[in-house]
């Protein structure tokens, strides 16, 4: 694993990672949470911070901590829906565009471009408007993702144009190799790269419009997310009210995922640009 | 031949390596390895070998362009500025810059990166050469550049255009007019031609001949051509794994190639009304961060001796002008 | 014998700028050659003058405007992969990106063998594919496992030879092969031709600037200029008694290695390539040494001096009739 020793030479890949841990480990302590997410009054309302409640309870009569753990849960999982999804739409259209070049490439980069023109998270308010109450997770990943792919498709194109012009391209269609293996097998790897690094990028957008949506009371707030705490915590006028642990702790999880993730995303571009690479690895 | 010549560029024990750090371990790259060359003015020198060889780095260092990665480890760079020798690693930036352009110019391969691509190639004068001069007569001396530009036989209108709507020739040759045009007194090509088309290649050193015939300048020309390298150059140092391994006057080198690695270059080369068969040097050229022990060139020889694997030649004087490290022409000479 | 390849009457014309600013220029104009079984034949010329563009016509790589090109009498169509169906292969300009730079260089022979069908086991597959890198002086488990960065050019160039023979082709189209190859280990390379052009009886349509080795290598030769082909003939006539001004030019222009043939005379340039293009007339007539009035106006037709066929105004009176066309051996 040279590819990791070298990343972790960057103190703020290993710091990002050691965080990134701790919240996936929070991800999953949800899994053994003794109250269930959806139900009021479990615990006693407003109790401070105690050995019982870690991070004390809210005002529905729940426990922050075990709240919490499904909150990074159910955030991660939209982000990873929209990242990973976002990410093959991206990858197909950016292939396709730039392999078959003319009509076809035209119409995909006009509707990418108007993607990229118009002011998303107006459509994003708009449609969650209309699908509140039967959004669930799935499907508030899949409308993020549907919109996340066009500038990522658009990198995706013009590397394929590129490697569309190299000679290895003549020598894998001189070999019999058909076009859809020559363009998974010879281009696919140069993608990648790109492919992981804006992955992240994209994760961490889809987070943060998440918890724009939850803030305005745009999605299901019965799911816990990051963004339904905080909607839930300035509800009930957490702040005036001196509950300081309740909105501390969705804001400073939000917080720790964003630095985390801005971090991871750096180091490792860093890192796959050459130039910069040399000045990291030292030359 | 026998009047001694002024030296312009004299290279001591020349020893220039990258030293690259990877994961802890150290990589060096021998690119010039013990060179040491006298250049005499009023002549065009030639640099052959092969890509890998150490050419450009060897140019570089000339140039005393000496920037990390790669480092002077040993050795010394003399130019020989108005009869007065000056060691010019010892140099300040400031005074580095100075040097070039006026003392020592660089006419690079690609010529495209040159030119600022917004700017008429007008601009792009201006700016050289006016970060070069100062005083009143700048005006003077930049509108004499462009009297130049004409003079070289190039069209009036190149002036005004923009260097993508130069073609690869015209660029390369407003290039060589930009690097001669303060008249520098010595000026280094790094494979000048190679890019170019064959006529467009003739008409490119037809200009850095004339150039040089009338400026009485030095040439520095590197080039893998052999064919440039018998058109144009005075004296040739053929240059293999980061050393010179021989060097002599063209006559010399092309009638009697000492250096089993000249001889392989001169006789692959194919002429006319000749089909008779030629053969490639053998083998591939050696890494130069991993080179052998001994001679570089010993596991691509075809007439290896023992000592060739264990030690490095000297580089023997074999007649006027003429100096080989080889271990067989060291042999022949001693009995 | 039936020819391996007849290009006749071969145009492609690209169209450059918008719908209100168009020029249209014509890369390739009306060619006509032929290669015959078991020759090199060279199609010399410089940047810009069309022959990179006839190599991928004859690969199918582009369409042509006009004109036929035929594999042993019959015509290729559009969208025909002539590698799959006519014995065709190509080699490269830059050996160091005909292979993906991420990929085993080993992958694209087993490709080969596994899309021709070619063996039915891999021990099958890589006996063949041992056979053929022999061929050019290599063996499998020299490049098994290796990444083009392991190799030097004149290697990957050899190994690119060895990849375009797996299918056991007819003709080899090679888009200047040894020109990104260091001169030291060029021979190798064009030596490579002619080994397979005896001792496999392969043809090879060698594209390249440089005359001396397309003298050393090659039977025929072609010599282009801005899209026509200006004189064609065995390269001893072409290349030791060139007759077209430009052929002479070209000719001229290549440093000979020998210090006592320096060139004493000078050379004009061309200002600007797409003008030549453009011209009305002869394309040469810009810078031909002999040009007459005519040259600026009629275009040069082909006509035939002894055995070389040439276009150009100033051998209208030595020329031999027409009917004789193409009969010549």
């Amino acid at each position: 694993m040279k590819l990791l020793r070298d990343l972790f030479k960057d103190f703020r890949f290993t710091l990002s990672f050691i965080v990134l841990m701790i919240i996936m480990i929070l991800a999953l302590l949800s899994f053994f949470s003794p109250y269930d997410p959806t139900l009021w009054y479990v615990v006693p309302r407003d109790l401070r911070p105690s050995a019982e409640h870690l991070l004390g309870t809210d005002s529905n009569g729940q426990d922050i901590f075990w709240q919490a753990t499904f909150a990074v849960r159910n955030s991660l999982v939209v982000s990873l829906i929209s990242g990973l999804v976002s990410r093959a739409i991206a990858v197909l259209i950016g292939m396709i565009a730039g392999y078959k070049g003319g009509s076809i490439d035209r119409v995909l980069m006009f509707v990418g471009d108007s993607l990229l023109v118009i002011p998303l998270v107006l459509i994003f308010v708009m449609l969650a408007m209309m699908v509140r109450q039967s959004m669930t997770l799935v499907t508030l990943g899949l409308m993020l993702a549907a919109f996340g792919w066009a500038w990522d498709a658009r990198l995706i194109r013009s590397m394929v144009l590129s490697l569309r012009e190299r000679e290895f391209t003549k020598t894998a269609a001189l070999s019999g190799t058909g076009t859809v293996k020559l363009v998974l097998k010879e281009y696919m790897p140069f993608t990648m790269p790109l492919v992981f690094s804006t992955l992240i990028n994209n994760m961490s957008w889809a987070i943060g419009i998440e918890m724009f949506l939850a803030i305005l009371g745009l999605v299901n707030l019965n799911i816990p997310t990051l963004g339904t705490m905080l909607n839930w915590a300035l509800h009930y006028q957490s702040i005036l009210l001196g509950r300081w642990w309740w909105i501390l702790t969705p804001v400073l999880l939000s917080l720790l995922v964003f630095i985390a993730l801005y971090w991871l995303s750096v180091s490792v571009s860093e890192y796959l640009d050459p130039r910069t690479r040399i000045q990291r690895v030292g030359a | 031949m026998t009047a001694k010549k002024a030296t312009v560029l004299q290279t001591e024990n020349l020893q220039a390596f990258y030293v690259l750090e990877m994961q802890g371990t150290q990589k060096v790259v021998k690119a010039v390895n013990d060179v040491n060359l006298q250049i005499y003015e009023n002549e065009i020198y030639g640099i052959a070998g092969e890509s890998g060889c150490g050419k450009t780095t060897l140019l570089k260092t000339l140039f005393n362009d000496i920037v990390p990665p790669l480092r002077l480890m040993h050795g010394k760079i003399r130019y020989c500025i108005d009869s007065a020798e000056v060691d010019v690693t010892s140099l300040s930036a400031e005074e580095k810059r100075k040097l070039r352009m006026e003392f020592i110019s660089y006419i690079p391969q690609g010529s495209m990166s040159v030119f600022n691509p917004v700017q008429r190639i007008r601009g792009t004068f201006r700016d050289f050469i006016g970060s070069h001069v100062s005083g009143k007569n700048r005006a003077e001396i930049i509108e004499s550049t462009y009297q130049r530009v004409v003079e070289l036989g190039l069209p009036q209108n190149v002036l005004d255009m923009y260097p993508h709507q130069l073609s690869g020739g015209m660029r390369q040759r407003v290039t060589i007019a930009l690097a001669s045009s303060l008249n520098p007194r010595i000026m280094i090509g790094d494979e000048p031609t190679t890019a170019l088309d064959v006529v467009v290649q003739r008409g490119v050193i037809q200009m850095l001949t004339e150039i040089q015939k009338s400026l009485k300048n030095t040439i520095i020309l590197v080039t893998h051509d052999m064919g440039v390298h018998a058109n144009v150059s005075d004296r040739i140092g053929i240059m293999y794994a980061g050393k010179i391994v021989e060097e002599g006057t063209t006559e010399q080198i092309f009638a009697e190639p000492a250096h089993p690695y000249t001889r392989f270059l001169i006789n692959s080369l194919p002429k006319f009304g000749d089909k008779s068969m030629r053969e490639s040097v053998p083998g591939s050229p050696p890494s130069l961060s991993n080179l052998p022990q001994g001679c570089p060139f010993h596991p691509r020889c075809p007439h290896v001796k023992d000592i060739c694997r264990q030690q490095m030649p000297d580089f023997t004087q074999l007649d006027h002008d003429h100096k080989v490290a080889c271990w067989l022409v060291g042999e022949q000479q001693h009995g | 014998m039936a020819n391996l390849l007849e290009v006749i009457e071969l145009t492609k014309r690209y169209s450059q700028g918008n719908v209100f600013d168009k020029t249209v220029f014509t890369a390739v104009d009306q060619i006509n050659f032929h290669i015959k079984p078991a020759e090199v034949f060279t199609l010399a010329g410089e940047s810009g003058c069309g022959k990179t563009t006839t190599a991928k016509l004859i690969l199918g790589f582009e369409e042509p405007t006009s004109g036929e090109i035929r594999h042993n009498g019959i015509a290729q169509t559009r969208d025909e992969k002539p590698w799959i169906t006519k014995g065709v292969q190509a080699i490269f300009q830059d050996p160091f990106s005909t292979f993906n730079p991420l990929r085993r260089v080993e992958a694209y022979f087993h490709e080969t063998v596994q899309n021709f069908h070619l063996a039915r086991s891999k021990q099958e597959a890589v006996d063949w594919i041992d056979r053929k890198l022999r061929l050019v002086g290599l063996t499998y488990p020299e490049i098994a496992g290796k990444y083009p960065n392991e190799f030097s050019g004149g290697q990957l160039q050899r190994i690119s030879i060895a990849r375009a023979l797996v299918t056991d082709p007819k003709l080899i189209i090679a888009d200047e092969p040894v020109s990104m190859v260091d001169a030291s280990l060029r021979m190798s390379i064009v030596n490579l031709f002619k080994k397979l052009r005896d001792e496999l009886g392969v043809s090879i349509l060698y594209i390249t600037h440089d005359l001396a080795t397309a003298y050393y290598v090659s039977d025929r030769i072609a010599i282009m200029f801005r899209g026509r082909i200006v004189e064609m003939g065995s390269v001893d006539q072409v290349l030791m008694k060139p007759r077209h001004p430009y052929s002479k030019l070209l000719r001229d222009s290549i440093p000979q290695a020998d210090p006592k043939q320096r060139w004493t005379t000078s050379v004009t340039l061309a200002e600007l390539e797409q003008q030549e293009y453009l011209r009305q007339g002869c394309r040469f007539a810009g810078r031909c040494p002999d040009v007459m009035d005519i040259c600026k106006s009629v275009v040069p037709v082909d006509i035939h001096v002894e055995d070389v066929r040439i276009q150009c105004h100033k051998y209208a009176d030595s020329a031999v009739p027409s009917s004789l066309e193409e009969s010549q051996p």
